[in-house]
């Protein structure tokens, strides 16, 4: 029992960041019609901003300690942050929390760098076919990591949660299980909740505001709502705009799950297509369901003893899961019928 | 002998009854015209002879051989071609091209690996592709691209299309549709040489100038319903037909 | 335009296209791409793309995972040295059949969707294999080392017909000649014109034609009573095949096999050279690949110290802003240059490098035309034969 809500447990982040990239990619399928192969390089940015902030925060100021000296006989080098030698203990916290503070960062950049890509790139490709939609976001893709690559290098870059996120949850014992049962990292918890609030704000804009209605009705038929006399091509570039501060919050706040490099977007997107596949093109709801479907499934089939029946099942288990949904049932989970089963 | 039953066909959507036991028998060489004011399920019924929809009951006997289920192409191997209401040509492929492969289809088959073989080895072919572009009237623009044509003659482009392919039934939805009168006219005198040459032609219209010119049984259809089925003198004077199609009005 | 050509252009194409990559080794010596390994990579390269034109350049189905053929190609030729001949004809028989029954099967799973679903199947089931390669298929793969010769190798036939490599490693060779340097390159040439005339017949047989018609109406195609499925999974199984083919060379050019020649990026990357040259044209993927493998050589050579001295001309502030800009798109940036190309190319010419040929040239015929003003004489430009299709 104790297992199996831990590996539900675990499941839950990593289907949390697939269910916010799926819903960004079904967002702007939905309402634009175009296949956004660069959605997962807009995750890659997020985590990127988490990276960039860090830095900057510490900036370190040198001060030479004549008073003790190195074994090399030369003083002592003393670093703080600036923002620690400006602003003492905030200072201090500010560091600590640089991920969370990244939040604040990411979503004007995010919300920027999805408004450039809309006016400058995508909206030329609306009237193209697919095929050519496909290639150029994807060789945006590629443009965007190399850039990461050369700014911020080939490895890995660890991020930190704040210390009072370190630590591990009893979450057994949070639910009246028996305690030292179920205990896990307290971060991946936030993230998971993190992840629910977003899709939440998503859903409640699109459900009560106008312009969420307006973007549903554009989802439902494009076409008649450009004959409306909507003034679709406006709201397209929030829209696109929003969709990437989706995924670009996905992005910062996983990065203490997993250090950001510069590849990641490309790995998070191929899953998240599929997410949406698993979903039903065009379905939101879907699009949120298949991912955290999708991650409890392959936390479960990364276990050693499913892995001792199939070995190597985690590796595949979620294409292999398209495959077949996509064989039986091709529209989806929750996809309407006929929409894109051709 | 009739070459196209239909008997007790029905087919709901939702609770509309879009078809309401509809029975229809095609004779063999002549020009049936399906008619009908807008709604009364002239293109469901169309969609239900070429397998795109499934009647809920009822049967549809092409030469004797159901076609329900059947795939377009499973439908057309059996002899039945298609003429749509926008023409559905091969537009980036030259006239040529765009006739020679239903040719081909008619004699390969609905799949083979022809790859070695040039197609301008394919002598017979070319000729046969060559007579019926003639036929309609394109023999000169054979080397344009189908997309350079005007509605007209993209209309003619996908009657050879149809035509090369010698069937026997030929399906027209709307042949007509969005042309001028010249052009109309000019569609008109070359179904009726079409039809001269004794291809069975079901057409489905809209425009009565059309249906009278060339029609040799016309069936009236109403709200899913067949009121009346005649030649055209005795549909002209039906008081059915005047009463459901236009409200009472002399034709 | 070009579809109808005779067969007398036709023979002219394919001794021109002999002619020149046979001569390769000798006219691309003064631009610095007379070495055998680079020559290599333009006729592996190029085999990949011409097959992958066929699936993409006539159908129109965008695949993103025709790597996780080339990398099956390679595998199986490793193993056939391993476990049996040394020698590359076998090697390559068995790659393009493996290539070709792994692409049934992949095939026949994306084909069962259209447009961008196809090209997200085909994405996703590429980096399936591309991850088994690496998990469960270790036994087959020897996952992140990459499949190597050794020499306790079985190697059954070449022991069965008394071949003894003694106490080296062995490398492919036919019949004694062995496949790197020159005649590594010769072997890959010939091939190379043996694929390309095979695509030719493709294309110009109705067979090519009812491939072009899938891209053009699928609707009419199947009311003309043809079955689209078929035709589109042989296009995608004979491309499948070309990449085997093609991976199959890079293990007999150089014994070893790795899983990263499957992934997503290789992909990419044929993509690219059939769209840089020319999706749809006999000769723009086979072109768009021998650009990008030349190009890919001279820039990842290109370091800070070579660019230095390139702008050497220029004043200092602006030499060094130069270098700083321009070295991001060099050395390890080439693939920013790639993603770059990738975006230009589909943004302003579509067509790829052969569109561009055309419009230069019905530009100069028009300039040409506009001069002469006198329509009795036959216009020079329009009598040279057509290089492509």
């Amino acid at each position: 029992m104790d297992d199996i809500l831990l590996q539900i447990l675990n499941g839950l982040d990593k289907g949390g960041a697939y269910a916010l990239i799926a819903l960004g990619l079904t967002i702007i399928f939905g309402t634009l019609g175009v296949v956004n192969f660069a959605h997962g390089a807009l995750f890659m940015l997020g985590a990127f901003c988490a990276v960039a902030v860090k830095s900057l925060l510490g900036f370190e100021k040198v001060v030479l300690d004549p008073t003790k000296l190195t074994a090399w006989g030369t003083p002592v080098e003393i670093r703080t942050p600036y923002i620690e030698a400006w602003f003492g203990d905030f200072g201090t916290q500010m560091l600590n929390f640089s991920v969370p503070v990244s939040i604040i960062i990411a979503i004007p950049v995010m919300l920027l760098v999805g408004i450039i890509m809309e006016r400058g790139l995508i909206r030329h490709f609306y009237k193209r076919p697919h095929a050519e939609q496909i290639l150029v976001t994807f060789g945006l893709a590629i443009v965007l990591q190399e850039i990461v690559k050369s700014q911020f290098g080939a490895n890995p870059i660890p991020q930190p949660a704040p210390e009072i996120a370190k630590g591990m949850v009893d979450f057994g014992a949070m639910i009246g299980l028996q305690a030292g049962g179920v205990v896990y990292p307290a971060w991946r918890l936030i993230y998971f909740l993190f992840s629910l609030l977003v899709i939440g704000a998503v859903f409640s804009f699109l459900q009560f505001t106008t312009f969420g209605m307006v973007v549903r009705a554009g989802m439902a038929d494009r076409e008649t709502v450009g004959l409306l006399g909507i003034d679709i091509d406006r709201r397209f570039t929030i829209v696109f705009g929003i969709a990437a501060v989706v995924a670009g919050l996905a992005g910062v706040m996983y990065t203490p799950i997993l250090s950001p490099d510069y590849h990641m977007g490309m790995d998070f997107l191929v899953l998240s297509f599929v997410v949406v596949v698993v979903g039903g093109m065009g379905s939101l709801p879907g699009a949120v369901v298949a991912g955290f479907l999708l991650g409890i499934v392959q936390s479960f089939a990364s276990m050693n003893e499913v892995k001792a029946i199939i070995p190597g099942i985690d590796q595949i288990i979620i294409y292999l899961i398209a495959v077949v949904i996509l064989l039986v049932r091709p529209r989806g989970l929750m996809g309407r019928k006929g929409v894109m089963e051709q | 002998m009739s070459i196209l039953s239909v008997e007790n066909v029905n087919k709901n959507f939702g609770g509309l009854r879009a078809l309401n036991n509809v029975n229809l028998e095609v004779e063999a060489g002549t020009v049936h015209a399906i008619i009908g004011p807008n709604g009364a399920g002239k293109s469901t019924l169309l969609n239900c002879f070429v397998g795109r929809l499934e009647p809920d009951t009822g049967t549809v006997l092409f030469d004797g051989q159901s076609l329900l289920g059947l795939k377009p192409h499973q439908i057309n191997q059996t002899g039945v071609s298609r003429v749509f209401q926008t023409p559905e040509i091969f537009d980036d492929m030259t006239l040529l091209e765009n006739v020679t492969i239903p040719a081909l289809a008619k004699r390969d088959g609905s799949f083979r690996l022809n790859a070695w073989k040039a197609v301008r080895g394919e002598t017979e072919i070319h000729e046969a592709a060559h007579e019926c572009l003639a036929d309609v009237g394109l023999a000169e623009k054979s080397q344009e691209l189908a997309r350079q044509l005007s509605r007209g003659d993209k209309r003619r482009l996908e009657l050879a299309m149809c035509l090369v392919q010698d069937p026997k039934l030929l399906l027209l939805d709307e042949p007509t549709a969005g042309m001028s009168r010249a052009d109309t006219n000019n569609t008109i005198d070359l179904m009726r040489r079409i039809a001269d040459q004794g291809v069975t032609m079901v057409v489905i219209e809209h425009d009565m100038h059309v249906v009278f010119s060339l029609a040799e049984k016309i069936s009236v259809l109403a709200q899913g319903t067949v009121i009346a089925e005649d030649v055209p003198e005795r549909i002209k004077g039906d008081a059915r037909v005047q009463e459901a199609y236009l409200g009472g009005a002399h034709l | 335009m070009g579809r109808n050509t005779t067969p007398k252009q036709d023979w002219m194409l394919l001794i021109g296209f002999s002619v020149v990559l046979l001569a390769a080794p000798f006219l691309l010596t003064p631009v610095g791409a007379g070495y055998p390994d680079l020559l290599q990579k333009f006729a592996i390269f190029g085999i990949f793309a011409l097959g992958f034109n066929i699936l993409f350049g006539l159908t129109g189905y965008l695949s993103f995972g025709h790597a996780a053929f080339l990398g099956v190609g390679s595998y199986a030729a490793v193993w056939t040295f391993k476990l049996f001949s040394m020698n590359p004809i076998l090697a390559l028989i068995v790659a393009t059949v493996i290539g070709g029954l792994f692409s049934v099967i992949i095939g026949f799973v994306s084909l069962r969707r259209s447009g961008i679903y196809f090209s997200i199947l085909t994405l996703a089931l590429a980096q399936m294999s591309y991850n088994m390669a690496y998990s469960v298929a270790t036994p087959i793969t020897n996952g992140e080392t990459g499949l190597q010769l050794a020499q306790s190798d079985p190697r059954i036939l070449d022991v069965a017909f008394g071949r003894d490599y003694g106490a080296v490693l062995p490398s492919s060779d036919l019949f004694g000649i062995h496949m790197n340097g020159y005649p590594g390159f010769y072997f890959c040439a010939v091939i190379f014109i043996a694929c390309f005339f095979l695509s030719m017949r493709i294309f110009r047989s109705p067979f090519g034609m009812m491939l072009r018609a899938v891209k053009s109406n699928q609707n009419r195609m199947s009311y003309t009573g043809l079955n689209v499925r078929p035709y589109t999974l042989a296009a995608f199984v004979i491309s499948g095949m070309y990449a085997g083919l093609a991976g199959g060379l890079m293990a007999v050019t150089d014994p070893l096999a790795g899983a990263e020649r499957m992934q997503w990026t290789a992909s990419g990357e044929v993509v690219l050279m059939t769209i840089l040259g020319g999706a749809g044209t006999l000769l723009g993927p086979v072109i768009g690949a021998g650009v990008i493998k030349y190009f890919e050589n001279i820039f990842s050579a290109f370091n800070e110290g070579v660019l230095t001295q390139l702008f050497d001309f220029l004043p200092a502030f602006l030499q060094h802003a130069m270098v700083s800009v321009s070295s991001l798109f060099v050395g390890e940036g080439w693939h920013l240059t790639l993603g770059a190309l990738f975006m230009v190319i589909v943004i302003f010419l579509p067509g790829g490098l052969m569109e561009g040929f055309n419009r230069i040239r019905s530009l100069v015929a028009r300039l040409l035309r506009r001069d002469t003003e006198e329509p009795e004489k036959p216009d020079p430009i329009e009598r040279v034969p057509e290089p492509a299709e």
